[in-house]
């Protein structure tokens, strides 16, 4: 046998080490060269500020702060990560920009920790990056910390993200759930129950078809018009998980008053209302995640409306009830046949029901 | 919303609520049959806009809550079992059973889904044929042709891991059970109008003449529900006891007759347990012998569970129309909807729920 009839060598003969996988692998929560590879390709291209490049184990909190400090927290988990409307990157950003936000101050700036399923593709990490980049970018709030894990294949479901955020009150007091008071009007920003009927939907258990959005939004922005305009909010709060009805039993416990809503007024999605009806939901439990309900002097209740309206994430916002001193912690709703019915909080699990 | 607006028009309301007062010169006791109407009635307020001479006492048509103890107990033991795929109608995974409930064998690592359709269960065992999927087949006539074509598609399809926990219950028979006890106080009925689309209402004359009662075939809308009452309270005014059809965009005298043959293909009448009231004869459905392949209660050994109701919760009579929820000493302490005692209080539909999440928990 001649040299020339053997392969060419293909030394070395250990593995080198391969960067460029299509999904995540444990190697990626290493801390090692696959984890800053990550980063670089990942995270960085997106969430490109001063702070983050910067590279420390800390970020500063961009600008000098006066007076009082909100902080904020929320784990975000979804399933599927991608629905109508939004995904786990825009729900994961807004989550925690409208959280703070309801605080009455200016959402600064936010932190992210991301946990990574095994196999994971990083197609689909890039694609919840990205959203979650052109999310902070709407609100104008930067992303200025990061961390991310990794965990086995079966020990999370795709990726999990908590966000954290700080925002400035100044020399205000925080808006809190406990300073609703007799005779003030409650409203809603738009319609109720569409982030959680879209997400329902988008499982595609329910042989269900129907053109559901998620309300997905930070609304920072459209806050800030309302705190511009008036100092006068008692209370202001988004309904997420449990919905309207649970959102505002806790107010209602909180600031020991009555809240009475009126069906008639409440602004309900017409494929959400039928989809409901179908699956035996109240959309007055079912989760927002775009919506804030505002609680303020009936006097002010008509112009915040009106600014409200003007918003692109407020156009079909209403004035739904009002606060009395009657019946305390209680929510009551005024049906639209002129009966009366407690609304009480969401009790377990919000389970379909029979028939 | 169409075919659900009109019937909430306030001013029709109104119109008919005043009506009724007009009419209801004496009191009356008229049951609503069907769980969903108490549920609508809780939840527009509609028996707040009726006459004092009007008392409305709400049936046994819950399937969820009928469903006997031992029944769950036995579909728990099944879901916890290796390889189960356990599915169900989602109110019924907050059942307690005598030691557990689903949703909490689900945080276990069992295999609980909630489904919407049975058919649904079909293709999980289609798509996972080396687990046993069961399905909780529980209601009234409304679901049975549902199940029974499960059964039908299954058995085409040669589905060696597809059963039924059967626990189908038939309206007719509680009426007369309710009717023929010593303790009866209802006169009038509004039969369940959507369990009449399967079954039309013919077999409600003999019940109507051997009691006495006018039975109202009513909807779920607030104006169906005050129609059915309307025309209850005027018969019972003019002494009267007809079978009236107040829900005729839906119901005919015949009902469903295919649905009626995919049913009476599949199920043969038993004998049936109900929660809290006992057996009541012939009132219930069961797998056919050529269908009792798909039986679970054969395919997994249960025979040996045998459970005892709770002592202190009184659903029986409030499924009979006997007690109110408030009049039972356990409501609102010791059994609410996080820790219900009683089905009745578990599932939206059940009259002890449907009271506490819409009228003020002091009753």
């Amino acid at each position: 046998m001649t040299s020339s009839e053997y392969p060419p060598m293909q030394a070395p003969v250990c593995p080198l080490p391969y960067n460029d996988y299509e999904t995540i692998v444990m190697a990626h929560g290493s801390g090692g060269a696959l984890s800053l590879d990550l980063i670089k390709k990942v995270f960085l291209p997106c969430f490109s500020n001063p702070a983050l490049l910067a590279g420390n184990d800390f970020a500063e909190v961009p600008g000098f702060v006066h007076g009082r400090v909100v902080v904020s927290t929320d784990a975000h988990i979804v399933s599927p990560l991608f629905f109508p409307g939004g995904d786990i990157g825009r729900l994961s950003v807004s989550g925690t920009v409208n959280d703070l936000a309801v605080s009455g101050g200016i959402p600064l700036c936010l932190t992210a920790s991301f946990v990574l399923e095994e196999g994971l593709k990083i197609s689909t990490l890039e694609k919840i990056v990205k959203s979650m980049a052109d999310t902070s970018l709407e609100a104008g709030v930067p992303i200025i910390a990061g961390d991310t894990k990794v965990v086995e294949r079966g020990k999370a479901d795709g990726i999990f993200i908590s966000t954290s955020g700080v925002a400035v009150i100044g020399a205000r007091r925080a808006i809190v759930g406990s300073n609703a008071q007799p005779g003030d009007a409650v409203i809603v920003s738009g319609t109720l129950g569409d982030h959680g009927l879209a997400v329902l939907t988008a499982r595609g258990e329910l042989g269900l078809s129907a053109d559901i959005r998620s309300d997905v939004a930070p609304l920072n922005n459209l806050i800030r018009k309302v705190t511009e305009f008036t100092d006068q909010i008692h209370v202001m709060r988004d309904p997420t998980r449990g919905g309207v009805a649970t959102t505002l039993n806790e107010i209602a416990q909180q600031s020991h008053v009555g809240i009475t809503l009126f069906e008639d007024q409440i602004p309900v999605h017409p494929a959400v209302r039928s989809a409901c009806e179908l699956l035996g939901f109240d959309p007055l439990y079912v989760a927002n995640e775009g919506k804030v309900i505002i609680i303020l002097p009936a006097n002010l209740a008509h112009e915040v409306l009106s600014i409200l309206q003007h918003e692109p994430y407020g156009q079909n916002a209403r004035l739904i009830g009002q606060v009395q001193a009657d019946s305390p912690g209680t929510v009551h709703l005024k049906t639209s046949i002129g009966g009366t019915r407690v609304l009480s909080m969401l009790s377990g699990e919000l389970l379909p029901r029979i028939c | 919303m169409r075919y659900q607006d009109e019937f909430r028009d306030a001013e029709l309301v109104r119109k008919l609520a005043a009506r009724i007062q007009e009419t209801a010169q004496h009191p009356w006791v008229i049951m609503e049959v069907c769980g969903g109407q108490t549920h609508s009635i809780m939840q527009h307020g509609i028996d707040q806009l009726l006459p004092e001479t009007i008392e409305l006492v709400h049936g046994p048509g819950c399937p969820v809550c009928v469903t006997p103890l031992e029944l769950i107990d036995k579909a728990l033991a099944i879901a916890a079992l290796p390889n189960v795929v356990f599915c169900s109608f989602g109110d019924m995974l907050r059942v307690p059973g005598s030691s557990t409930d689903l949703l909490k064998l689900r945080s276990q690592g069992a295999q609980v889904k909630i489904v919407y359709s049975p058919l649904d269960a079909v293709r999980i065992a289609q798509e996972n044929p080396h687990l046993q999927v069961v399905f909780f087949a529980i209601g009234f006539e409304t679901t049975a042709p549902v199940n029974a074509s499960a059964v039908l598609y299954a058995q085409k399809l040669g589905l060696q891991n597809f059963s039924l926990l059967v626990s189908q219950v038939t309206v007719p028979a509680a009426m007369h059970a309710i009717l023929g006890s010593p303790h009866n106080r209802v006169q009038g009925f509004l039969a369940a109008g959507h369990v009449c689309t399967i079954m039309g209402y013919h077999q409600y004359h003999a019940i109507s003449q051997k009691y006495h009662v006018p039975i109202v075939v009513t909807g779920f809308e607030p104006l169906d529900i005050l129609q059915g009452i309307f025309l209850a309270a005027a018969q019972l005014e003019r002494g009267s006891s007809l079978v009236e059809n107040a829900y005729p965009r839906l119901v005919s005298e015949q009902g469903n007759i295919p649905a009626q043959k995919m049913i009476d293909a599949v199920f043969e009448p038993c004998d049936r347990n109900w929660r809290g009231i006992g057996m009541i004869p012939a009132s219930g459905l069961k797998l056919r012998e050529e269908y009792e392949f798909f039986n679970a209660e054969n395919r997994f050994d249960v025979s040996s569970i045998s459970t005892r109701e709770s002592d202190i919760c009184i659903s029986g009579l409030i499924l009979q129309g006997l007690r109110k929820p408030p009049q039972c000493a356990a409501y609102g302490t010791l059994c609410t909807p996080q820790h219900p005692l009683g089905a009745t209080m578990v599932s939206s539909e059940g009259t002890c729920a449907a009271y506490y999440r819409y009228t003020s928990k002091e009753g």
